[in-house]
């Protein structure tokens, strides 16, 4: 078993969170995590990124000398436009959110349990950060994906039996990709799809406090 | 026809103690620095605001609850704002944390004459604790009401002094719905035009919802989080 740093980790998450994408996607990724995927784009597809505070057509991060205080992401960082870029208000943009017309949208957790329930907001009485677009995202979007590490940093299990801490969304989340895993939620449970090359099944069993169904011989993620 | 007030000091003059206000921007961006600065100024108290965020600490709505102006705030995130965060963890702060959709909803619903309606966002969460849920094919959705202000703080970049405004890249965001949402609605612009000026098909906030505009004196336009790529040699 080898140990990544924790930045290894996320670019493992964000390459293999990239695989979901597909040709003329509109996505929306959230803070932390999900922004790297940007950087892992599969060649020859090209999706359209929206920020939710009123921008389709998100770019890189703009050269140095070209950042403008009026064009930033939802996590507040300067970005660039790409060509055929458009700008909105907060109400159009979640109008888009919550009418489907955003086919995926990446998110972090705190918390993931067996019927696809999500906590990501707030730890009473320690933390309290907001919901932001979440609760939105997760009720509208198609295809709603959690990217995340697949433990707490001190090693706790984040994939639960049923989440502890407040809810971002009821059975919302589709897929989970963490360093160690993909992972479907189903209806009969969570369903573990892949396990990287550097680990085994029955550690990323040890890790998650929910019950794995391996209906099939997992795959190797790709990393 | 003419909106324009002289000054930010003049356009918030008649601001009460105990107002509710709602301010323009996300983060610190699109933010109306000036009529902020004013009200500052002023040090009315008791004000109830509504916006996304409370920006920075030091600088923004941030002003604000450091001079101990706020009673209550209703937004969609605290996270970047320390004070706020503390406050709210020692429970010695009201705050309505909404998502964000809602609250753009409710504000857009509150200028539009819709008094209430139904969403997905936060079915079966705490939000949803004491609200109306109904089902629509098969999905539970929560009612809820149309937001509106005694005062609506925006700020565009270009505006006219009919009140027609234009704002810029992402520092629209939820300046257009809050314009409709305000029984006094103010504006501050970047750059203060005559009539006619503006192309009328680019209009983005029409000018019957703004009482009062101003010529923004200075922006500072600071930025929150600069991320950069090195120019490639």
């Amino acid at each position: 078993m080898t140990h990544l740093t924790d930045q290894k980790k996320r670019e493992r998450i964000a390459r293999r969170a990239a695989l979901e994408l597909y040709d003329g996607a509109y996505v929306n990724l959230g803070i932390g995590i999900p922004t790297l995927i940007a950087n892992y784009v599969p060649a020859g597809i090209a999706v359209v990124c929206q920020a939710e505070n009123g921008m389709l057509g998100v770019g890189p991060y703009p050269f140095e000398g070209q950042e403008d205080a009026d064009l930033i992401n939802a996590g507040k960082e300067t970005v660039s436009e790409l060509p055929g870029c458009c700008y909105f208000s907060s109400a159009d943009s979640f109008a888009m959110i919550r009418g489907g017309h955003i086919a995926l949208s990446f998110l972090g957790a705190m918390e993931v349990d067996e019927l696809g329930n999500l906590a990501n907001w707030t730890i009473p009485g320690k933390l309290v950060k907001g919901m932001g677009g979440a609760m939105d995202l997760v009720a509208g979007a198609r295809r709603v994906v959690v990217t995340m590490e697949h433990t707490s940093k001190k090693g706790a299990p984040k994939i639960l039996h049923r989440c502890n801490l407040p809810f971002t969304g009821i059975a919302v989340v589709e897929t989970i990709i963490t360093d160690l895993a993909v992972i479907r939620v189903t209806k009969q449970g969570l369903v573990l799809e892949e396990v990287a090359p550097d680990t085994t099944v029955e550690h990323v069993q040890s890790a998650t406090e929910a019950a794995l169904l391996i209906p099939a011989p997992p795959r190797i993620m790709a990393v | 026809m003419n909106k324009t007030v002289t000054s930010a000091a003049a356009a918030v003059a008649d601001i009460p103690n105990g107002a509710t206000i709602m301010f323009g921007g996300f983060g610190i961006c699109g933010i109306p620095e000036n009529l902020i600065a004013a009200l500052v100024a002023r040090r009315v108290t008791g004000i109830h605001t509504i916006g996304n965020d409370m920006g920075i600490d030091g600088f923004g709505l941030g002003l604000m609850l450091e001079a101990g102006m706020i009673a209550s705030h209703t937004g969609s995130y605290v996270g970047d704002n320390k004070l706020l965060e503390s406050l709210l963890v020692s429970r010695s702060f009201t705050i309505n944390l909404i998502p964000q959709g809602t609250l753009a909803e409710r504000i857009r619903a509150a200028g539009a004459g819709i008094p209430a309606f139904y969403t997905p966002a936060g079915a079966g969460t705490q939000i949803a604790e004491g609200k109306e849920i109904r089902e629509f094919n098969g999905r539970p959705y929560l009612l809820e009401h149309a937001l509106h202000a005694d005062f609506a703080f925006v700020k565009a970049w270009r505006g006219d002094r009919m009140g027609n405004l234009v704002y810029r890249k992402t520092a629209r965001n939820f300046n257009p719905v809050m314009a409709t949402a305000a029984r006094v609605t103010i504006a501050e612009v970047e750059e203060l035009v005559e009539p006619g000026v503006l192309d009328p098909d680019a209009i983005h906030t029409p000018g019957i919802y703004v009482h009062r505009i101003i010529q923004g004196e200075r922006y500072e336009k600071r930025i929150e989080r600069r991320t950069v790529r090195k120019v490639p040699a």
